[in-house]
This record gives structure tokens, sequence and C-alpha cells, in this order.
């Protein structure tokens, strides 16, 4: 019998190397893919947080470096666009990535760069989950982890448009969909996700979702003192609340941040799924899978076409167009 | 036409199918549908540890070395993953994009495993033997010193200077090493001995 | 550094200026968004472009490249003619009240004693007056005209706001508003700190530039004190300790010097060294000087070095020139004149100015020896590689021999970081292939070396035979034994000389501190600085205690730092001149009425009473220097000089060049150019996603930054037509690269003496090995010109010229 591992409260800290028996089980799922009646739980696990104060990250990319060293995925070496970004957008081996924008603060006449950390913000209210056809391939831990199950996915890409945030990519080689696990692996042992511990200026930091607040309302406090007077947290209640969340100079325009969502919500088609829509829902998947086969197995087998993304979209709708 | 029924394609193929799935799923049926939840097991178990310091920069963060073997113990390591040491002062477990790269480094498919030698007007390198490349370097100092050596100037002072060999010491080697080095070089009265404090 | 990275925690200001500390030191800079945090500190970014440190600043200004003398004397000038002096300090800590001689003096941007010729200035003049008591006169009113005050005062009133926006291109509203925060920091209880690395001195005045700012430092007291200081952002992980160890052309371990050939003997080299006080009580640590030499030369020679032979002087190799630098030696490469030669992990042809020059020396060597890790450009010079490597293999007659060695991960040692601090580590993996230590490497070289002179005999052999091998595997001596050596021991029994009945050590017995070496031969220590790494209580350098009760970030026993496990460096002027520190919530070390003692380790006797030792114990003066004798070849006052090559003349004096006492070789400057063909102002720089030319052999680094670019401003990029991503060609009068664009707001042009400047920004990492794309190094296109003192390469500032191409090459 080992020791069962503990529940993480940061980032920074050694991990074991000794064997743990996990704490992250199939029974602290409360919420999974296409599965109506999962259990209740027999615990609740603490509600954990990673926060990214972006008043003090320094765009340096550590993060992507521990995200793919941990994961042990194989970003492409790209070229250079004329940008920092690099990648150049999230794929499915690069499950974060820094964002960069130029900014010149009329107020101040100053130039701003505003430098954030992209990746899946583990919703509350998880539209990629509410989205997805394929029974448990994405699930939602009581501590508010959003995870996808390879095994169970089926790479049909809905997750993509169900996502507010426009997260998850799917791999081309393994036909399934790909985004950040909060390093649900880590979070089993104790630990708190690769890229937070890498951080350098500590901009990126885990915890209970409580101590993620009250570390937030003490940067807020700092910054409103440095002259930024609508610097705020940025937790989108939209979709119920994130398990990643963001410290924002300018909290009342998230968008300067590289398109991060004003006000973020799951597509109401997709929102509406639990409820009396979702068997008109789920049946509107199975038609427009139907309706796909024809062209869909004599065009591309293994890649996401285009036409597939615009089924996807025309079928749930782009949530992003719309707020 | 070769089709590679992948999941996906196969999905398409029976896509009623999976929608009858689904259905199913919404508690007609199925209520014990149930799915375990996959966590990746921790890759870390059963690795030895062993602290050192980033090879970088001069902040010289704490690092613990993962690897698969005991080197201490007289086994052969292989080094599986590198990550901040939160136990050290400076850098509290953080990295920088290099630092937590740093398994990449050692394990580049560029590092260099055997001694190589260009010949003059050679468009490669070819392999050799330590013996062979040391007793090269070993001759030509000699040679080199023994006809440039200046060891006496024009006053008759004694000054053992030798201007024609010269060496470019490194910046991420140990003290030790440093020292080494620098004992070995100032004996063959080399002066043209420089680091890489300057670029 | 002064100070340490953890020490930074304490500060209330950063200016980060000559350096890019959130871009190279991510983790180092931590410590500032924890000073921010923690502190309310502020940062101040001064620097061309707005960067990776800028992004996370309370203020920023642009500065045009070159120009940081111009701007740190228009501070210093602002701060006295504002009273934001910390005059207690300055009164007493520095050499403000010291007469100068009356010969010496400055005109047009240059000082008495110049020799155009020589291109050197005759310092004679530059030295303070000395009474019959041979202790340095003193005017403690500050008024006498010839004080070091008064002509401080005179050398910055050029420099006014107004010259500095002329100059600098840094709007006058920015730089006054960075002159009021940094003057607050003037009170006793603010400290600020500077954060600078290889954008101060890699200039033609490099040294100058640091200069310029540890004086302002002096002027608000904020040397020697917790979260103050000058640190210097070491960019390798052991440069320092590469540098302490004395692996340069003209030093010994621990900063002594290699000797000249004009110091024919033992005697004579020490008649100049051991500096008497030049003040009353002084300590004038120097003295010391005889103690550590003789230790170093017995760790040397060992039983060979004896009195009678002077300690075995006449084997060590004597210069006839101040230094063979590298860029000397690469001078004297390309002219025929060197046949072999080294590069230890050290990438060169990617590394110094104007590649083709470089490899046009090296294909002039009979045998380059390269040892690392990593397959570099350097050992593979000789390979075409179209335009990134555009050579004729056939034609190169070079024999190359390319070593592997092993890397950190499988080796065991110390090394230095910046803030001084001696760590140790441990392998932790098995070496790919047939690779080899370093250790392992000189071994063999030096033993089959020895054979052949053995066997053979040949030219002077007693350097090689003599010298100290007595390892227990000479083929591999351990690293415990080499760092046992640099730490030093006993070779017989040291008795107290207060009391001769009182043993201190045993034979064979590990040294305690340099305290106890002498110049007797009876102790042996190859780096005097860093006795006390490993005692006869073991490897200080393994300690592993993060503990902090002062929790000032000291840190006392981890690691060990040089010297004497000091961590604040000067930190006796931490305290008033009655011994009290000056801001009491952050003590140090006080002075406890019959000694000084505190969280940090005094650097200062610890007897020493206060009001007669000064905290400067290294000078003669016991002082800080805004005026410093001897050290600097280009001035004892910082003065504005341009770059070689630059878009403006020099406002001081139209017709200087560069450092007037800057080395330039003949064929170096014919190849420097003037604004008229090359209109654009080139700098160079790291960026955080590589580590210069390593990390592009590494997968991962190479998908956050794959491929060479330059950056320039949006301004630029429309008047040459140029877009985001499109292909351009920039050239230099010394080469031409080719390279992505990336347009940015973040640089800007910049008004300097009534024209607009324009910047390139050209990253450093790219070059034909390794897994990133195929690219260039800045190094191409810089001038083969460095530091009039301590030969850093002008890549920091040159001109170049910028055009769109189509296509990919």
């Amino acid at each position: 019998m080992t020791e069962r591992a503990r529940q993480p409260v940061t980032a920074a800290a050694n991990p074991p190397v000794s064997p743990l028996d996990s704490n992250l089980l199939p029974s602290d799922v409360v919420q999974a893919s296409a599965i109506s009646n999962t259990p209740m739980p027999d615990r609740l696990l603490d509600s954990v947080a990673k926060l990214i104060d972006v008043s003090k990250c320094i765009g340096c990319k550590a993060c992507q470096s521990a995200c793919i060293e941990w994961n042990d995925t194989y970003p492409e070496i790209e070229e250079n666009v004329g940008v920092y970004e690099n990648p150049h957008d999230l794929t499915p081996d690069m499950f974060t990535l820094m964002r960069f924008s130029e900014y010149e603060n009329p107020e101040s006449g100053d130039l701003e760069w505003l430098i954030r950390k992209d990746g899946c913000m583990h919703c509350a209210d998880p539209g990629c989950l509410k989205a997805c056809p394929a029974p448990g391939a994405i699930v939602q831990y009581s501590n508010g982890i959003v995870d996808f199950i390879s095994d169970n996915c089926i790479g049909c890409g809905y997750c993509v448009t169900g996502c507010p945030f426009n997260i998850p990519r799917i791999s081309r080689t393994a036909q399934v969909s790909k985004k950040c696990t909060l390093c649900s692996d880590r979070v089993a042992v104790g630990q708190g996700p690769a890229c937070a511990k890498a951080c350098p200026t500590q901009a990126i930091t885990f915890g209970t979702k409580e101590s993620q607040i009250a570390l937030a309302d003490e940067r807020i406090a700092d910054l409103k003192s440095r002259g930024y007077e609508n610097a705020g947290l940025y937790d989108p209640q939209g979709v119920g609340g994130t398990h990643v969340m963001y410290v924002l100079h300018h909290a009342d325009q998230p968008s300067l941040y590289s398109g991060l969502p004003d006000d973020p919500r799951i597509s109401p088609v997709v929102a509406g799924w639990k409820g009396p829509a979702k068997t008109a829902g789920l049946a509107m998947i199975g038609l427009a899978v139907a309706g796909s086969v024809l062209h869909g197995i004599f065009a591309k087998p293994n890649a996401v076409s285009e036409e597939e993304e615009r089924e996807a979209e025309d079928l749930v709708g782009d949530s992003r167009k719309e707020v | 036409m070769n089709i590679d029924l992948s999941r996906r394609s196969f999905l398409k193929l029976t896509g009623a199918g999976v929608a009858a799935t689904s259905l199913g799923a919404m508690g007609f049926g199925q209520a014990e549908a149930r799915v375990a939840a996959h966590v990746r097991g921790f890759k870390l178990v059963t690795t030895t540890e062993t602290r050192s310091t980033c090879t970088y920069c001069s902040v010289a963060c704490g690092i613990i070395l993962y690897s698969k073997g005991d080197l201490a113990a007289g086994e052969t390591a292989e080094l599986s993953h590198v990550e901040g040491d939160a136990d050290h002062p400076t850098n509290r477990g953080t990295l920088c994009p290099k630092g937590a790269a740093l398994r990449d480094y050692v394990k580049a498919e560029t590092r260099l495993t055997h001694p190589r030698y260009r010949a003059p007007g050679a468009d490669r390198f070819t392999e050799i033997s330590w013996d062979e490349a040391l007793d090269k370097i070993a001759r030509a100092v000699k040679e080199d010193r023994d006809a440039n050596l200046i060891e006496k100037n024009a006053d008759g002072v004694t000054v053992n200077r030798l201007t024609t060999t010269g060496f470019l010491a490194a910046s991420a080697t140990t003290n030790e090493t440093a020292w080494a080095t620098w004992k070995v070089v100032r004996s063959l009265g080399i002066v043209g001995f420089d680091n890489q404090a300057r670029v | 550094m002064t100070n340490s990275w953890t020490d930074i925690k304490n500060t209330d200001l950063v200016v980060i200026m000559g350096g890019n500390a959130a871009e190279a030191h991510p983790c180092g800079f931590k410590w500032v968004t924890e000073a921010k945090h923690h502190r309310g500190a502020k940062l101040i970014v001064v620097d061309p472009r707005f960067n990776r440190s800028a992004s996370v600043a309370d203020y920023y200004a642009p500065i045009r490249p070159g120009s940081d003398i111009a701007f740190l004397m228009g501070v210093i000038r602002w701060c006295i003619e504002n009273d934001r002096v910390q005059w207690d300090y300055v009164r007493n800590y520095t050499n403000v009240s010291h007469l100068v001689r009356e010969d010496f003096g400055w005109a047009d941007g240059m000082f008495t004693g110049y020799d155009a010729e020589k291109r050197s200035y005759d310092q004679t003049s530059w030295e303070y007056q000395i009474g019959e008591d041979g202790f340095v006169l003193t005017d403690e009113t500050l008024e006498h005209p010839r004080s070091v005050w008064q002509l401080l005062k005179q050398h910055v009133e050029v420099y006014t706001p107004e010259f500095v926006e002329n100059t600098c291109g840094t709007p006058k509203d920015r730089f006054l508003k960075i002159c009021e925060m940094i003057g607050e920091t003037s009170a006793p209880d603010k400290a600020m700190t500077s954060m600078y690395a290889l954008g101060w001195t890699q200039h033609s005045k490099g040294a100058q530039n640091i200069r310029g700012m540890a004086m302002l430092q002096l002027l608000l007291g904020n040397i020697g004190i917790a979260g103050g200081g000058m640190n210097a952002l070491r960019g390798h992980s052991n440069i320092q300790g590469l540098t302490d160890v004395g692996l340069m052309s003209n030093l010994v371990p621990g900063y002594l010097a290699m000797p000249r050939e004009t110091e024919a003997d033992f005697t004579t080299y020490m008649s100049t060294r051991g500096n008497k006080p030049l003040r009353p009580n002084q300590m004038s640590y120097w003295q010391n000087y005889g103690k550590f030499m003789v230790s170093f030369l017995k760790a040397l020679w060992g039983d060979k070095a004896t009195a009678g032979n002077g300690w075995g002087y006449d084997w060590l190799p004597k210069l006839d020139i101040v230094q063979y630098d590298a860029m000397r030696m690469f001078d004297m490469m390309k002219n025929g004149k060197v046949n072999t030669y080294f590069f230890q992990g050290f990438n060169a042809l990617l590394s110094f100015p104007n590649r083709a020059k470089m490899t046009e020396a090296f294909s002039k060597l009979k045998l380059m020896v390269v040892m690392d890790p990593l397959a570099t450009e350097t050992a593979s010079f000789w390979e075409n590689h179209g335009i990134y490597n555009d050579v004729d293999s056939a034609s190169i007659q070079t024999e190359v021999l390319e070593l592997p060695t092993t890397c950190f991960a499988e080796d065991e040692g110390a090394t230095v970081n910046s803030g001084r601090w001696l760590q140790w580590h441990w392998a932790g993996a098995t070496p790919p292939g047939e690779a080899k230590s370093d250790v392992w490497i000189m071994s063999q070289i030096y033993l089959r070396v020895k054979k052949l002179y053995e066997e053979e005999g040949g030219t002077a052999p007693e350097p090689i035979l003599n010298l100290s091998w007595d390892y227990e595997n000479p083929e591999e001596p351990m690293p415990s034994e080499l760092a046992r050596e640099l730490n030093g021991r006993a070779l017989e029994t040291l008795y107290d000389p207060a009391d001769p009945t009182k043993v201190v050590l045993e034979a064979g017995q590990q040294l305690s501190g340099f305290g106890q070496m002498r110049d007797d031969g009876s102790t042996m220590g190859a780096c005097w600085i860093y006795a006390g790494c490993w005692t006869e209580a073991g490897n200080m350098m393994a300690r592993r205690d993060n503990s902090d009760p002062s929790g000032m970030g000291i840190f006392q026993n981890w690691s060990f730092a040089w010297p004497a496990n000091r961590r604040v460096l000067y930190n006796r002027a931490s305290c008033d001149p009655d011994g009290r520190p000056w801001d009491p919530n952050r003590t140090l070390i006080e002075w406890n009425g019959e000694k000084w003692a505190g969280a940090d380790v005094p650097d200062i006797a610890v007897t020493a009473k206060p009001r007669e030792v000064g905290p400067f114990i290294m000078n003669p003066e016991g002082t800080g220097r805004f005026f410093s004798r001897r050290l600097m070849r280009d001035g004892p006052f910082p003065t504005h000089m341009e770059p070689f090559e630059s878009p403006m003349a020099n406002p001081l004096n139209p017709e200087m060049r560069g450092n007037p006492v800057a080395r330039v070789f003949a064929d170096d400057l014919e190849k420097m150019a003037t604004s008229a063909e090359f209109p654009f102002v080139a700098t160079s720089y790291r960026l955080t996603e590589h580590f210069h030319f390593w990390t592009k052999h590494n997968r991962v680094n190479s998908v956050t930054q794959p491929e060479f670019f330059v950056e320039i401003s949006k301004e630029l990029a429309a008047e040459k037509g140029i877009t985001k991503g499109t292909r351009v060609r920039v050239w230099s009068a010394r080469g031409e690269i080719w390279a992505k664009a990336v347009v940015t707001k973040r640089i800007q042009p910049l008004i300097c003496d009534g024209k607009p400047v324009h910047i390139i920004g050209i990253p450093i990492h790219w070059g034909f090995k390794g897994a990133a794309r195929k690219g260039f190094g800045s190094n191409t296109l810089g001038p083969f010109v460095g530091d009039a003192n301590i030969e850093t390469p002008e890549f920091k500032a040159y001109l170049v010229n910028i055009e769109l191409v189509e296509g990919n090459a």
C-alpha cells in the first residue's frame, strides 16, 4: 500500500519520486460529456485555480517550454512570420501560448506591451464538455479541472466550437482533441501545473481558488496604487467562473489582451443542452454526422477539413461571434 | 484507393450509431455508462534525483535532474526530466524557457559523441580515436612551443612567453576545471588566454 | 554584483539600463517583481528598445545606443543641482574632499596627457596631491577648487537636460521624471539598485558607462546597502568563476596580475604592489598581496617554489603588452602569427565581430582544437552552408580536432553566480558516447606534452616539468582535489603571530580563510578570494541550508560566497559613520560598541572602530572614488564619447571618433563606416527564448523562437517598404545578413542632433548548426573594436543599412 497524495496547495514544490496513490480519481468526476447521470461523488475536492498575473508576466515563454517538456509534446519548429508568437497559434502539441499585443494607452500616451498566456480556462461551466458528443471524452473533476480523455475522444472538433475561448485543437495524426489538462497528472500527486512551477516571475501561481482570489486582490491593490484604476480579476461569470484566472491592468477591456473575450458565454445551443433541448441537440449531432459521411470518407480521412469545421459551427454556432 | 479507417472516419461511417449511443447516454438505457477518467501516470516515479545548477546564465538556478538509473550507485543514468528546485533560495523552483528545456540540451541530437578530425581541404569530419587525437595535439603543442617560445627577451629577462598557440576558455565549466585549465595553459607559456566574459 | 539576486527584494527602485534582466535573467528578475509586489518598489527601464523588462516597468525612456554616459552624467548633474545627495555618505565615504594635482584638467572631451600617436594618455596628472606625510591632501569644506567635489561639479556642468535630449534622443520630460525618481533614493533610508550587463560593457567605453552609474550610486549613498549596489548580471553560468580563477591573458587567480617583462623578478613584481594607505588608519587590503601571490605560486609549483627561486616566478610567462585578449589573438591569427588555437566550450565564430575576419583568421591556423558538448559553427567554420557559411572548403588548410565533452549534467564541481555564490553540483547522467570531461582532456594534453619533454627534451621544459600535479589519479584529478587546492592549506604548522605558542593550523589542514595565508611559503592556496570554500569543516560550497533568519535574503548558510562568505560587498557603508544602520529596517551589520556584527559578514576588520577606518578597504584611501586614479585608461571621470560608427558627431568634440584611446587595428579602421553610407544604428541583444548559440540545438527552444529576425520601427519599415514577416538584407561595412522582419512600435525613431535616428535590433542566436532554422549571428556585421580598458567588442552601437529583398535569399 502506498500513501495517498495530498491535495495540492502550491506549484512551488518538488515532485515526489516514490510511488504515491493518485488523489484525482474517477469517482471525483462531477460531469462527463454525453453522460447525463454521473453519480454524485462521495467527496468534493478543494476547488483549485491557476492565477495568471499579466502585470508580472514578462512573456518569456517558460510556461510554453515547461508545458512541452512535461507533457512530452512535439510542436513543429515553424518559421518567423514577423511576430513573437511561436508557434503561431495553439496546436495539438502546444497547449499554452504567449500572445503579445502592442497597445498605445490613449490616456497616458505610453506604449504598453500586453502579454497574455493563452490556454484552457477550465471553465466551471465548460462549453467543450457540453458540446462533446463522445461519452466520457471530456470530464470535469470536483476540483474544477476539465480534462480530455483521449481514449474516448472521437476527434470530431465540436469542443472547439463549444469553447468560448477557442482553445482545443484537433490532432491530425491522432484524431483526438488536445488542450491543457491543468497538469492533472501532477495535481493528482499533490503538485501544481508545470507552467506555474516554472514561471520565473511567479506571474503564474496555483493553489485553491480561494487562495488565488486573495492573491489577486493583493495584486489589484498594488496595481491601483500604480495608477491602473481599472485593474481587476478576470473570472468570467458567463461561464460560471474559471479555474484559470487573470489579473489584468485593464480589466475593463479584456479584449486588449490579444482578444480575450470581454464577456465569454457558451453558445445558447450548447448551453441549453442540459435542459429540454438536450435530446434535440444530440439528435442533431447524429444527423450532422450522418450527413457528412458521403463526402467525408473520400476527402481527407485524417484531417479536419474546413468544411467539417463549418459543419460543427453550423451545429453549435460560433459563440465568440455572438458576444 | 487506400482508405485509412481511423477512429474519426469510422465514426463518420457509423454516424447514426454514434447518435444512438449518445441518445443512450441520455439515460434511455445505459444509466450505468460511466467513464473512468484517465489521469496520466506520474512520470517521475522511480527516477533518481540529483541536485544541480542550471548551466546557462549566472542566476544559477537550482535544478533537480531526474534520471533513470542511479549514477552514485554505479549505474548508467539516463536523464529523463529537469525541474527547478523549490528549495533553492534564488529561483525557488522556477525556471526560464531555457532552463525548463534543459533536458533537450543534454540530449540534443547535435551533442558530440566521438572525437572527429577534419583534414586540410576536406569537406567533412571523420571519426578518430581519443589516443590519436590527443597525441596529435601534444605533438603540435610541443613543436610550436619548441619553435616559438620566447625564453628570454632582448634584455635577457626570462619571459617564457608563447604567443603562437592560444587558448579560449569556456564559460560554463566548473571552477575546478578552470583551475586545471589555468595550470596546463600557463605551464606551456601561453599568454593568448581569454574567456567569454567579453562577449 | 556587489549584492546578490535575493537582495534585490530589499530595494525601493530598480534601474535597468545597459541590460535587459527580464529577458536575459528571468529567474533573477523575479526579485524585481518581488520588490514591486511586497515593497512597493518602482522599476525604471532605459533602453533603445521597449523590451521585456520595459513591459513590466513603471517608467520607460528610450536612449540612443552608445550615449549612456551623457545620460548618467546628466542625472548626476541634476542630483547635485537639486541637492539630491546623501551628504553624510558622500562626505565620509567618498573621495570628494581629496585634492587633485594642479596640472590635471580637460578640454573638448579630452583629459590632460593625451598622446594621439600612441592613442593613450599619460596619466601622471590624474593623481591626488600628496602631503609630506605620504597621505592625500584634503579639504573637508569641499570648497577647494582642486577638490574632487568641485572638479566633479565642473565636469558634469555640460550635461544639461537639453544636452541629454539632443545627444541621447531621450525626451526631456522623460529624462527629468527619471532624475526625480532616482533622486528620491538619496534619502538614507531609500535604496536603488542598478542592474546591468553587456548593454553597458559592449561599447568602446563600456567600463566608463559602468563607472558613471557607480558614481551616481555613491552620490546617492546606495553602495554597500541592502537593496542597493552595482549589480553586473553575468551572462554565463560560470563566467564569474572563470574570471575569478584568472582565465584571462593578464590575470592570476584572485585578480592578481600576470607579471610583465618589465618586472624581471619577484621582488620587482612586488615593489609596485602591496599599496600603502593613502589616508591614516586605512586597511588598504592589498597590503596583503604578497601573501596571496606566494600562496598561489606554492599551489602552482608545489615544493619546487622556494624563497630562493622567487617562488618559481621565472616559470610564469611574462607579458610584453597589456594583454593578449581574444581580439588581439584573432588579429594576429589573421596575419599568420598563430599556429594552434584551442576553443574550450567557446563558439567564437559567432561571438566576435566581423565574422569574415574570423573565418579568414581560422583559415590561417595549422591546427584548431575544439572541446565542446555540441557541434559548433566554430568547429565547422570550413563547411559550406550556402549563404549561411559561404566558404570554399577545399582551399582551407586548417586541421580541426573536435573533442566531445561532458556537460553540467554529467560532471561535478562549483560554478559561481552573479552574486559570487560558489554552488556545488553533482552529476546525474552518464556522458553520451565517448564524451569526456574537460579536466580529463586537459590532463591528457598536459601529461602527453610532459612525457614528450621528458623523453625528448626541448625548449624551456621547467615550467612543464615543475608544475605541481599531485593528484590521486593524475589522468583525471577529482573535483574535490582541485577545489581543496583553490581553497588552500597549511604546508607546515601555523602559529598565531600574536601568540606563538598557539597553533592555528596543523600542517596539511585546510585554511579557513585568506587571513591565514602567509608570504613565507608555509601556506598554499590557488585563489585567495576562494579561501573558506573548502575548510576543515568540509565543502562549504555544498551547503544547502536555505534558512534566512534576518529575512533579508542573505542565506548565510547556503553555499559559500566570496570573499569570506560575505553577501553584500562594502556593507560597512550600510551604517553611518558611528556604526548605526542608515535604515534600521534593513540592517546588514552594525557596531555593537565592541565589534561589527549582524546578519552578514562585516566588510571591515570586526574590531575596526567607527570613524577610524573607511568602508572601501581595497582602496588605499579607504573611500569610494568619484575621481579614479590609475585604473581607467580613458579618464578619471566618464566623458561622453560617440561609438566608432555613429550617426552624429561628438558634441563635445566633433573631431573625436569613438574612444580616443581604444585600440583599433589598421585594417579594421578601414572597415569602419560613416552615416553617409550606413544611415541606421544597429544594436545586438539576446532573446529570452534562447541562450547564446546553445539552445538553437534544442527542439523546445527552437519551437519558441525558430528563425532569425531583425526588429525595426514602423516608421523605418514604411520608409523602406518593409512589412512584418518579409525578408530583409542588412549590411554593414563588414558583411551582410538576411533575416525576417519584425516591425514594432517598441522601437521608435529618436531625434538626435535635430535628425531622426532609426535603430535596427539584431538578436544574436542563430547559426548553421542545430535544430532551429539556419540563420546568421549579428557578429557578422559588428565592428572589430573593443572597450579601451577591457576589450569588450562594440556590438551595441554601429552602423548598417537595410533593404527589402524578394524571395528567399
